[in-house]
């Protein structure tokens, strides 16, 4: 059908060096560079407008790169969207159900656009229906699922085509805790299964959970790459001790704790100090006659690393 | 994918949905022409031939009937190229959906027209067939009447399928009604010969599409057209098709790929 030679000979299913996205004067993606290599599970992780969903978008080869390198499966996608498409399955932001069908035709007119005959098409339907436990309501119209089960729905759809390639924009934003781990769950069985996974979050449990390796991105560009361990280990301390103070005493802390942390950040409900032993940083603070409402001692997350990056939260 | 696969694949989808409503629809297909024509044909019409013996020569259901089916085709062309459209581009996003396949955004359009050119037959075949057994248009060249009447609506679909893909609601298609729709239903020679309105609206009627589609389902109704004349009169409404085509293309590009 068409021309399939890869402008790149590297063996990564993504490849993007200094890509670059630019709606009019505003500059969505500013020069990144990643890579993702065959069945790793990769993770786009920033707070919203970080530039995570334009990138998904460039991937998805829905919107064309502005400049720098862009290849998946060592293809171009100005050239070959469709054939880069019909290896990949989108699990976009919003869920994009027809809500006018029923559960399982959403799946079946989707297999038609892979091409597949109306007969897989079915097959495939009552496959992926049980795979995301969804075979009860295969009769039901889509705007009587729940938001998990419609999440659910929409990763089934997504995989009507086998993709070799798995494409998740906020996979679980706005789903209750159990949904979240049913399809954290389901994710983790197709990554076993040998899927590649590339995802954006702002949740960093969600990160966590899913990412071999994972990018930090900040307005638009990235902060810093490496497994979720690697990032804590590089930007953050072992543990960090988190401390209540009443709202008038925190301000005035300035600089009384600084040689009881190797850091110390003061956010707007509390003080976090990074420390390698919270016990001890505890008992340093008590005897400098602080007393704290409340204090936490924890290990660091990637919420950390991301508030050492860029001296903001995750989410606000 | 093969350029028909994906045309196909966006027609099946339409069909899909449209499988839930498809016996409201036709009913609505055969009962409005069944109105229309025993009330303006038989009704209005008695009243027409008693009192001038008709219209250019022809009793008043026969000058009538034949334009009605194109300007229903009209309607039914601009219906489906803006709500339905608009929901697929913003409120259900069923084609970023489709987008995320193989299937392409000229896959999308090409879909849509052959939909709307489906919807069309239904609309004109019934109507034809309702103005049969009022006991209009009996040879077979009377049948050309739903092509031209389908080529008709084609020079409306495109068009506002391209303005559909610029709007950010659906405010402007009650205008598109008002303003373009109803005005040319009217005053589009369906009702009463274009030559009876001020020469301002003549040229208005002329330079829009409705006019020509008339002429020609009334030309093959009534067996009054040459070749030659109708081919003249397809012009119109195949330029406006083929631009209104190449603007969809680029606005909808616009709107989908950024």
């Amino acid at each position: 059908m068409d021309n399939r030679s890869p402008v790149s000979d590297s063996p990564s299913l993504i490849l993007a060096r200094q890509l670059t996205k630019r709606f009019g004067d505003l500059t969505a993606v500013d020069g990144v560079d990643f890579e993702v290599a065959k069945g790793e599970a990769f993770g786009f992780l920033g707070p919203n407008g970080a530039g995570k969903t334009s990138t998904m978008r460039m991937i998805g080869g829905v919107s064309p790169v502005t400049s720098g390198l862009l290849t998946i499966f060592g293809l171009d996608p100005a050239k070959h969207g469709p054939t880069i498409r019909a290896r990949l399955g989108v699990v976009p932001q919003a869920d994009t159900l027809d809500m006018e069908l029923t559960v399982r035709e959403n799946l079946m007119i989707y297999s038609r656009y892979f091409d597949l005959s109306w007969r897989e098409g079915a097959r495939r339907a009552d496959e992926l229906l049980e795979f995301v436990q969804l075979k009860e309501r295969s009769r039901d119209k889509v705007d009587e699922l729940s938001g998990g089960m419609k999440r659910r729905l929409t990763i089934a759809r997504a995989l009507i085509n086998s993709p070799e390639l798995l494409l998740l924009d906020e996979p679980t934003t706005g789903l209750d805790p159990q949904a979240r781990h049913l399809v954290w769950d389901r994710l983790y069985r197709l990554k076993q299964r040998g899927v590649t996974l590339v995802l954006t979050t702002h949740y960093m449990d969600e990160a966590e959970q899913l990412c071999d390796r994972l990018v930090v991105m900040d307005k638009a560009r990235i902060a810093a790459e490496g497994s979720p361990r690697e990032l804590i280990d590089r930007y953050s301390t072992r543990e960090v001790l988190e401390l209540r103070f009443p709202i008038d005493q925190q301000p005035v802390l300035d600089g009384e704790l600084n040689d009881v942390a190797e850091r110390i950040e003061v956010l707007p409900d509390r003080v976090l100090l990074y420390t390698s032993d919270g016990d001890q940083a505890i008992a340093a603070v008590h005897k400098r006659g602080l007393r704290p409402e409340t204090a936490l001692v924890r290990r660091s997350t990637l919420e950390d690393v991301f508030l050492r990056l860029t001296g903001r939260s995750l989410v606000d | 994918m093969s350029l028909m696969a994906g045309t196909l694949h966006v027609v099946e989808h339409n069909a899909l949905v449209f499988r839930r409503i498809w016996r409201g629809s036709i009913a609505v297909s055969f009962f409005t022409p069944l109105f229309f024509l025993a009330a303006m044909g038989i009704g209005l019409g008695g009243l027409v031939n008693r009192n001038s013996g008709g219209v250019n020569g022809v009793p008043y259901l026969d000058f009538l009937a034949p334009g009605l089916i194109a300007a229903a085709c009209m309607q039914t062309a601009a219906i489906e190229a803006t709500y339905p459209i608009l929901a697929k581009i913003m409120w259900d996003k069923t084609y970023e959906a489709a987008l995320a396949t193989p299937v392409t955004i000229p896959d999308l359009i090409r879909g849509e027209v052959v939909w709307s050119i489906l919807r069309m037959s239904i609309v004109a075949t019934t109507f034809w067939i309702v103005m049969f057994l009022f006991g209009v248009g009996h040879s077979l060249s009377a049948l050309l009447a739903i092509p031209a009447s389908i080529l008709t609506g084609l020079a409306f679909a495109t068009p506002i399928m391209a303005f559909t893909a610029t709007r950010r609601n659906d405010a402007g298609f009650a205008a598109i009604n008002r303003f373009v729709i109803i005005p040319l239903y009217l005053l589009g020679g369906t009702f009463f010969p274009i030559a009876k309105l001020p020469l301002a609206l003549q040229a208005v009627a002329w330079a829009t599409p409705l006019s020509h589609g008339v002429v020609l389902t009334r030309g093959a109704v009534l067996g009054n057209i040459s070749a030659p004349e109708a081919a003249l009169h397809a012009l119109v409404p195949l330029a406006y098709f083929a631009a209104g085509l190449l603007m969809a293309r680029s606005l909808l590009m616009k709107r989908l790929a950024k």
